[in-house]
């Protein structure tokens, strides 16, 4: 059985607001989230600013204790799944309830639980542990709290490959729906990276820029790290057509590629690979993509290594493209970047608005691709693509289609 | 250039790097020794440590050469003597 697979469902929470209107107005305005860093005590890494979700507050989602089972990038998860859900206007029978599967991706997982418990152990010597802390740290909690709370009891579970976390975790569930194996799926990521232990992990790789991210701008100095999560609904497109709801979009392809190449430094044949895979399983000749959502992260490294990519999978055709890393916007969120790509790419696909790379102040020729400089533009694409490159070489790019 | 510190800098080289200390001269660049970028920063962690010394970002990305390095450490130190030596005793 093959299906094509809608996406009718779209819930994002982010630096740049608490749900998805927020977010795509950002990135229409080209509204940058990122700021001085408030959730760690302030000169204690190299670089001030990061994209955190503004004036977060649990208790304007959860009850007390609800909040205490979970960690902040569970409770992420659960927001963006809630506003996808109610989105796609699907509610969960017990014989949907049996075909749905969610799949999530992220990085690292409840960091910030982690890192508040060893510290009591290191630091204030407590031989107690909070007893919730494995139950809050796993890299599934948000996949199981999204079961829990619809009772959705098919096919769940959590990836993680770094950066390409959701990437591959969208593919996975995108393939679940379009073969049959589910009826419906909630896919995306979450990641609620700031602890201060895992910056300082960050700040050894010297890859954060010291202001802001500037990708493929010739004066770009690394990537800025994020929050948050986004999650899509997919059904099968018959299904979404009769009973009339909103489709984003199609999601037609996935792609995945390993380099095998080196740990961290990044490989245009691998990234190459990966967008030819996802091209060839949505059927989509090159020249029908009319927008990459980059990987893009503005480290000196990634961004000429991708354009030399794109290159090699579009040819002349690359001229014609319109390529932009929203990650100038809302940061890299790790695990959840792919999430919110996604999102922002079904937003140019169904608004023909092509969201910029914000931050651009100069052309770097080694990235000399249209990058959207600055301001979003109107344009229509038939086809597009986005992209996440993870650290140790795993790539996964999704291809999706315009429905209007 | 003081050998003392060109010996100090191209041992923790060596040794971050697993290779015989012979095999690191001042004169050596980070693509004879196969110093990739991940190999770079482990060795800038090294030296910080050896050395007690915050090496910024901006001066690590041009550092090609064993010299380029020792001459980094070298203004670094320099730096923060000066600095100790400002700092009032009665304080």
């Amino acid at each position: 059985m093959t299906r094509r697979v809608a996406v009718t469902g779209i819930g994002v929470i982010s630096a740049l607001g608490s749900a998805r209107p927020a977010f795509f107005e950002a990135l229409e305005s080209g509204i940058s989230g990122i700021r001085p860093m408030t959730l760690v005590p302030e000169g204690s890494l190299r670089f001030p600013n990061a994209a955190e979700v503004p004036a977060y507050d649990p208790a304007n989602y959860f009850e007390e204790r609800d909040a205490g089972f979970l960690d902040r990038f569970a409770q992420f998860a659960l927001i963006a799944a809630r506003e996808a859900v109610g989105d796609a206007g699907i509610s969960f029978d017990p014989s949907l309830a049996e075909n749905t599967a969610i799949v999530t991706g992220s990085c690292v997982g409840g960091k910030t639980t982690e890192d508040a418990g060893f510290r009591s152990l290191y630091e204030q010597k407590n031989s107690r542990f909070p007893p919730l802390m494995i139950p809050k740290v796993m890299a599934n909690a948000g996949a199981s709290r999204i079961s829990l709370e619809y009772g959705i009891t098919g096919p769940v579970y959590t990836v993680s490959t770094a950066c390409s976390s959701a990437n591959h975790a969208i593919g996975q569930a995108f393939w679940l729906v379009r073969n049959g194996s589910a009826e419906v799926a909630i896919a995306g990521g979450s990641e609620a990276p700031f602890s201060l232990g895992l910056l300082k992990s960050w700040e050894a790789l010297r890859v954060i820029s010291p202001n802001t991210c500037r990708p493929f701008s010739r004066d770009r100095q690394g990537l800025i790290l994020g929050e948050g999560a986004a999650m899509l609904v997919l059904e099968p497109m018959d299904r979404a057509r009769a009973r009339g709801t909103r489709i984003w979009g199609e999601l037609a392809g996935f792609g995945m590629s390993s380099d095998a190449h080196h740990i961290t430094q990044p490989s245009a044949n691998g990234a190459a690979r990966a967008m030819r895979a996802a091209l060839a399983d949505a059927g989509v000749a090159p020249e029908a993509v009319g927008y990459i959502n980059a990987h893009g992260t503005g480290t000196p490294a990634n961004d000429p290594t991708e354009v030399e990519a794109i290159r090699s999978v579009f040819g002349p055709h690359a001229e014609k493209l319109m390529v932009s890393s929203t990650k100038s916007m809302h940061g890299h969120t790790l695990g959840a970047a792919g999430a919110l790509e996604a999102a922002a790419t079904l937003m140019a696909l169904h608004e023909g608005i092509i969201p910029p790379t914000a931050n651009f102040s100069e052309p770097d020729p080694a990235c000399d691709l249209d990058v959207v400089p600055n301001t979003a533009r109107r344009a229509r694409a038939e086809c597009a693509l986005s992209n996440s490159f993870a650290f140790g070489g795993l790539n996964a790019v999704l291809a999706f289609r315009s429905v209007i | 250039m003081p050998g003392e510190l060109v010996e100090r800098v191209t041992s923790v080289i060596a040794k971050t790097q697993h290779i015989p200390p012979e095999s690191v001269t001042i004169d050596s660049t980070f693509q004879e020794l196969n110093i990739d970028s991940l190999d770079g920063i482990n060795i800038l962690f090294a030296l910080e440590s050896e050395f007690d010394v915050d090496i910024p970002d901006d001066a690590a990305k041009q550092i090609r050469s064993v010299r380029e390095m020792v001459d980094g450490i070298g203004k670094l130190l320099a730096a923060k003597e000066a600095a100790q030596q400002e700092t009032p005793q009665d304080k």
